[in-house]
């Protein structure tokens, strides 16, 4: 196999991947999103759904609302804009699903004569492609919210529009700020620049060149404003149910509500994705660089197996904790020992993470091993990163309440947009000083 | 005019962030709290555990009984007359016993219509309908089942639906013209 063949057969596969990525993890944040909120609120969460018995912690209720939403008679108002009405909501989940395709998952590995890259698009203006593509996110708001022709989707609308133009400001100057560091706007040289050690008038500093050690304040103003932008609580003032109902997807219902729905929380994953890739360092795992994780495989099938095996057994007790609230409960059926079930699954891991700290002991490695563990171990790595900040949208909506109206605009506009500026100028005389 | 001054955020303040933070270590607090020891939630399994009512509880009908089975009742229509919702439905008939005149033939409760007022207890000067059945989940399938008959309202024993909870009865004539055995 020639190598252009390899390289676009690499390509076609990475698109596919990182298009199925955010809807596998829709299901996910819905279910984070139900028993999150529970365990915030000091209740238990979904638990009923079930499926020949088994209830996954309150995962198939995901599979209920799929059947449910799909079983919806599918309304379209008479007096609706039929075109843009049907439009919308395709046009929120497919601007929901681009942003990832310049995400790198992993660094590039060399494998059997080829090169393998873990990055669908590597375009030189990558991190403008991911501002374009968030900012017209807002035209699907504003067609539902028109298109429905009732005011209170309007009104959900214009207000989301508002929102979404203030914020994409500061997020624009957290951005800026961001490339005056990198000195380069294609991502995956920005996440190779991020695993160095972070250098200071040429002292080198015990921490990761990452975004967030270099940039502090456009990382707080970039997380403020991707909330903003995923219409996320405390900036959830395009649905407004107290206000507005729902907002502007009030007329919507069955297939195209669901599309909504999954697009409100592929927009946070994605929006995970890409903080992370751009503050946290994306997949680099920190203090080590891809090569020095490619040259040591035992050492570092020796770290994942002893990190496997301290999650494994923590995951294993704390289901052990949940499996004996059930017990006292559910007196018969699958639900008494399903809970025991996982958390024997666990501990079975975690005896499979002592197996394989054995076999890391004293075996050699083919040459293959070390570049596919590291890039599983980056992998792992990014994921991590990405969940803490699903797991952070999920902890600050049912943590704060609602902006009002005002304050939104008191923020965006005389809050975070001359914070961004003053930023750049001290970022500007920095680096001028540094030089 | 009544002018209520209330604290604008200044300086750091109005970027809200501590206060973000302090918040979330509030609600970080009840995670760990919860997923570290889950039997602190005060939480009812609801179909497998139910809460105790009070002894109180005003819950459904039910028709008491005197000592030979025969209903207290004696179709005297008050409750029927009392009840805002007009969901009691009295047919009477002679009563075999020649100390009562009336007994109920039909009694029928529409439970789709009572509002749970209470008022045909007040009523009843014989203290033959009592709403104290601890069954606040009343349910069915179709309208005729929510009719509850005569039968269906007597079918239990005067003493054991609220063993520790008897109101004060109303004094019964035991001799005289209108004496009740």
């Amino acid at each position: 196999m020639d190598n252009q063949v390899f390289t676009l057969i690499n390509i076609a596969v990475m698109t596919v991947v990182m298009w199925i990525t955010p809807l596998q993890f829709v299901p996910f944040m819905i279910w984070l999103e139900r028993k999150g909120s529970a365990i915030i609120q000091d209740r238990i969460g979904p638990n009923r759904a079930e499926i020949f018995g088994f209830r996954f912690f309150g995962m198939v209720h995901n599979f209920s609302d799929v059947v449910k939403l799909l079983n919806k008679e599918n309304i379209t108002p008479t007096h609706a804009n039929r075109f843009f009405y049907t439009m919308a909501p395709f046009w929120s989940m497919t601007v929901s699903l681009l942003p990832l395709l310049i995400i790198p998952l992993a660094a590039p590995i060399d494998i059997f004569g080829h090169t393998v890259r873990f990055q669908a698009a590597d375009f030189s203006v990558g991190i403008l492609y991911i501002l374009s593509i968030t900012s017209m996110g807002v035209f699907a708001v504003i067609l539902a919210g028109w298109a429905s022709n009732n005011k209170f989707s309007l009104m959900g609308g214009i207000r989301s529009s508002a929102q979404m133009i203030s914020y994409e400001l500061s997020m624009g100057l957290a951005i800026v700020a961001l490339l005056m560091v990198y000195q380069d706007a294609q991502v995956s040289s920005m996440v190779e620049t991020q695993g160095r050690w972070l250098t200071v008038f040429g002292h080198e500093l015990p921490l990761p060149n990452w975004g967030i050690f270099l940039q502090p304040v456009a990382f707080v103003l970039f997380l403020v404003a991707s909330f903003a932008e995923t219409n996320r609580n405390p900036f959830d003032l395009a649905e407004g149910e107290s206000e507005l109902v729902a907002g502007y997807h009030i007329e919507y219902s069955s297939v195209k509500f669901a599309l909504f729905f999954m697009a409100e929380y592929s927009n946070m994953v994605v929006a995970s994705f890409v903080i992370a890739t751009l503050f946290l360092g994306g997949y680099q795992v920190p203090y080590f660089s891809t090569d020095v994780l490619a040259a040591h495989p035992q050492e570092v099938l020796i770290a994942v197996c002893i990190l496997g095996f301290i999650k494994s057994v923590l995951l294993g007790y704390l289901i052990g904790l949940k499996a004996r609230q059930q017990e006292t409960v559910f007196k018969k059926g699958v639900a008494k020992w399903e809970p025991f079930l996982f958390s024997g699954l666990f501990y079975g891991l975690s005896i499979l993470c002592l197996a394989g700290l054995i076999y890391a002991f004293n075996g050699s490695f083919a040459p293959w091993f070390g570049p596919v563990l590291t890039t599983l171990l980056q992998m792992g790595c990014l994921l991590a990163k990405v969940l803490f900040f699903c797991w952070l949208f999920v902890w600050v909506r049912w943590t704060l309440p609602r902006f009002r109206y005002d304050q939104l605009m008191n923020l965006g506009w005389k809050m975070l947009l001359p914070l961004g500026l003053v930023n750049l100028l001290v970022t500007g005389v920095w680096l001028l000083i540094s030089k | 005019m009544r002018v209520v001054d209330r604290a604008e955020p200044k300086g750091a303040q109005k970027f809200y962030l501590v206060a973000v933070v302090r918040g979330l270590i509030v609600t970080m607090g009840h995670v760990m709290k919860n997923v570290l020891n889950p039997k602190r939630m005060p939480v009812v399994f609801y179909p497998e555990q139910k809460k105790d009512l009070p002894p109180a509880t005003r819950g459904r009908h039910r028709l008491m009984k005197r000592e030979d089975g025969a209903p207290r009742c004696t179709a005297c229509m008050l409750c029927a007359t009392a009840c805002p919702a007009e969901c009691i439905h009295i047919k009477a008939e002679e009563s075999p016993d020649p100390n009562i005149e009336k007994l109920p033939e039909r009694f029928e409760i529409d439970m789709l219509r009572c509002v749970f007022c209470g008022f045909c207890v007040d009523a009843c000067p014989l203290d033959a309908i009592r709403m104290d059945v601890p069954d606040v989940t009343i349910a069915g399938y179709t309208r005729e089942s929510m009719v509850y008959t005569k039968e269906f309202l007597m079918n239990h024993n005067n003493e054991d639906v609220v063993a520790d909870y008897n109101p004060p009865r109303p004094v019964i004539l035991t001799h005289g013209p209108h004496a009740r055995p």
